[in-house]
């Protein structure tokens, strides 16, 4: 038992525990800026968690899009309403609780059916994803077989992904314009103008 | 508004910021060109490039980040990206070969250089499309709010 206990799984077991804790957080905390914030730990302690296993390219895309970008983006819909959660009575927190543990439930009986951490026989790293590794020496001649896979033989695949992002750019910018309007809607969360300068300036000329 | 910047209670996040966010970018900049050595790529380096622009849009106001990286780029950026990509695959039709299957470029190769220049490329418009559309997502939420008050820092 005592030969299993390496510092790598101290690791894990920290990192893990942190992440229980500061999801706990996320859930007990009403004042909306804290939880963004929190979720950014969330991401960045989930990344540590992915060095640790080994999966360098997603700890990376987790630290960049969950920590950085996704981050801002929440604190900027934060800044369009209020700065604390309501508080929700426990007679409408039963039902997700009952559905939550439900699923828990289902998940945990799933988790014996799982393959073990790094089994060489699992789905995922036998059948194709062995042959990319065998193939990427010969193929593509890159040491990243990410890349390899990514770029290369998953081209295809990568284009719906990169048409992906840009559909979701482009909805947003037919929803709302580069200037957070589409140039007629006026909302006023709060009591404040925020369709934009112009308004804002026209304000400043009606406040004397 | 340059009055305003140098009584503002944020002198210390400019003035570190104005070192780190070219810094950032040329970290991201790291990150794309050595995707095929190390971890990273297209993905990663947009999304990094595009966080120093929203930095940059954070400390100094997005007016400031609107008149360094003007919307209309965001636009053009992101639908290069797509047509980047998409032009690369187009391009190995023209030579003879399937969609995308990067050989073509330098079939005579031995150390399948056709494969890394079509890497190359089709990163580059991975690059191009992440960049473009995050900025372009942060300036229309970020438009909607009128200013970040000092009790939301």
């Amino acid at each position: 038992m005592m030969e299993g206990f390496t510092p790598i799984l101290l690791l894990d077991m920290g990192l893990l525990a942190m992440l229980v804790v500061v999801a706990f957080a996320v859930v007990r905390l009403r004042s909306l800026f804290a939880i963004v914030m929190l979720q950014g730990v969330y991401s960045l302690l989930s990344a540590a968690w992915f060095v640790s296993l080994d999966a360098v390219d997603v700890a990376f895309t987790e630290a960049a899009v969950g920590a950085g970008i996704s981050t801002v983006l929440m604190l900027g819909a934060m800044l369009l309403t209020e700065r604390e959660a309501k508080p929700v009575p426990f007679q409408k927190q039963l039902g997700p609780l009952f559905i939550v543990t439900i699923v828990a439930l289902a998940m945990f009986y799933a988790v014996g059916d799982m393959p073990a951490f790094g089994d060489a026989l699992s789905p995922a790293n036998s059948y194709v994803g062995a042959d990319y590794i065998a193939a990427t020496k010969n193929d593509i001649i890159l040491p990243n077989v990410v890349t390899a896979v990514l770029a290369s033989y998953r081209s295809f695949d990568t284009f719906g992904e990169v048409v992906v992002v840009y559909m979701a750019g482009l909805g947003i910018l037919l929803l709302l314009g580069l200037n957070g309007n589409a140039g007629k809607w006026r909302a006023k969360p709060n009591g404040q103008n925020i369709t934009g300068r112009k308004n804002a300036a026209e304000q400043r000329e009606d406040k004397p | 508004m340059s009055a305003q910047n140098q009584h503002s209670p944020h002198v210390i996040l400019r003035v570190v910021s104005k070192i780190l966010i070219p810094l950032i970018a040329l970290f991201a900049l790291y990150v794309h060109f050595h995707g095929d050595y190390g971890p990273g790529g297209g993905f990663q380096a947009g999304v990094i490039f595009a966080s120093a622009i929203i930095l940059y849009a954070l400390i100094f106001g997005l007016d400031e980040a609107k008149r360094a990286v003007p919307p209309s780029w965001v636009r053009i950026c992101m639908s290069l990206g797509v047509l980047v990509y998409g032009g690369t695959g187009v391009a190995t039709w023209m030579l003879g070969g399937q969609f995308l299957n990067f050989t073509v470029f330098a079939p005579e190769s031995t150390h399948a250089s056709g494969q890394h220049w079509g890497i190359f490329a089709v990163e580059l418009g991975v690059l191009f499309a992440v960049t473009g559309a995050m900025v372009a997502i942060f300036y229309a939420f970020g438009s909607r709010v009128p200013e970040l008050r000092d009790e939301d820092w």
